[in-house]
């Protein structure tokens, strides 16, 4: 939260804090986001790394990995995502309550990577909407993290808080053909 | 295992040159009696490898080469069967290793397995319409519908060629020098050679 997204006087208020809707539930929003480790290849074994107490991703609120897509606010897709996977990505993304959005982790499930053949989905933005890619051949755990802080400040900057964010997404973040 | 044991118990067995191990070409209709003569007799109780080979030329197009180890003698022997209307006998029944190798084999070649107690595809989809192995499939791949219609109705997406050329791994112009992969040209196949 910016600071002037809220006002504090305690001579005035007491013990109340003055403050706008979207900027209280953005803020809540970014610091509880529920990943959903769609773990496709190698790069979910980073993914797991970025758990573990080293690198620790519950420091900004995401340890809280939901094997449920109904649970879950992120999807981080980490890995090769065939075309045979392709349906079952878009379904588990489909059960998502929104507001929800999805992390691209890695080469191959941003653009397809080295595997450039014809089992390969060439990028998970061909199927469902993404808000953050991630380089990397697997990206290391801190890279994931960047991106994950980089996905609390896009939330943080996020208008109405009733805003349907798939339809906002796919104006913002076009699916690229 | 002296060669002679096999070509012997199986007179249309020949022996294959070969570098490695011993390889002999057996017949269809011979393959499930030597895999069993083998297994029960000769110890080869190991399946290791199946897999499929396009030859292209030969007739018939396709073979199976199934590598057989002995856990006992530290040996290996590596059989090929010819499929005759691309059809080959099923080992799976005495080696229930080979069942997912029947069904890779089927998956990238089309080689049918007589017998295989559950003849789907492993990889592909189940509809997919192509065997992507064969030399005349481009590694680029070939359009074809996604395998959910209704995914491919939300998000308009196909199951795109993506060659090479044009891909992340090419800058944009000039000439191709010899070291690069033979795939990124896509002209190039086994039939028309790499200009």
């Amino acid at each position: 939260m910016v600071k002037s997204d809220f006002g504090y006087n305690s001579k005035v208020e007491g013990e109340v804090i003055v403050t706008r809707a979207d900027a209280v539930v953005n803020w809540v929003r970014s610091n509880s986001v529920w990943p959903m480790p769609m773990g496709l290849a190698c790069c979910a074994i980073e993914l797991m790394g970025a758990g573990g107490s080293r690198f620790d991703i519950s420091r900004f609120g995401m340890e809280v990995m939901r094997f449920s897509p109904r649970q879950a606010d992120c999807m981080i897709v980490a890995g090769t995502v065939t075309y045979k996977m392709a349906e079952v990505v878009r379904r588990i993304y489909d059960q998502m309550a929104e507001p929800k959005w999805v992390v691209a982790m890695g080469a191959c499930a941003s653009t397809g990577g080295m595997y450039r053949s014809y089992a390969t989905l060439q990028g998970v933005d061909n199927i469902v909407p993404v808000d953050i890619y991630i380089s990397g051949c697997p990206p290391r755990p801190e890279a994931l993290l960047d991106g994950m802080m980089l996905l609390q400040e896009k939330i943080r900057q996020e208008g109405g808080s009733l805003k349907r964010t798939f339809r906002g997404r796919t104006v913002e973040t076009k699916i690229v053909r | 295992m002296e060669a002679a044991v096999l070509t012997d118990r199986f007179p249309r067995t020949q022996v294959l040159p070969s570098q490695d191990m011993p390889t002999y070409q057996v017949a269809g209709e011979d393959l499930l009696e030597t895999v069993r003569f083998l297994r029960d007799a000769q110890g080869f109780d190991l399946l290791a490898d199946l897999c499929g080979i396009d030859w292209k030329d030969r007739t018939p197009r396709f073979g199976v080469v199934i590598h057989l180890l002995s856990t006992t003698h530290k040996e290996y022997v590596r059989l090929h069967v010819g499929a005759v209307n691309d059809t080959v006998p099923s080992v799976s029944s005495l080696h229930p290793g080979a069942n997912w190798h029947e069904r890779e084999a089927f998956d990238m070649f089309g080689i049918r397995f007589d017998g295989h107690p559950d003849p789907r595809r492993i990889l592909m989809w189940d509809a997919y319409p192509y065997h992507p192995l064969r030399k005349e499939f481009p590694l680029a791949g070939i359009e074809v519908p996604l395998p959910a219609a209704d995914v491919a109705e939300v998000t308009g997406q196909t199951v795109e060629p993506a060659p090479m050329m044009g891909g992340p791994f090419v800058s944009p112009g000039g000439k191709l020098s010899e070291g690069e992969p033979s795939a990124l040209d896509q002209s190039w196949n086994e039939e028309k050679p790499k200009a």
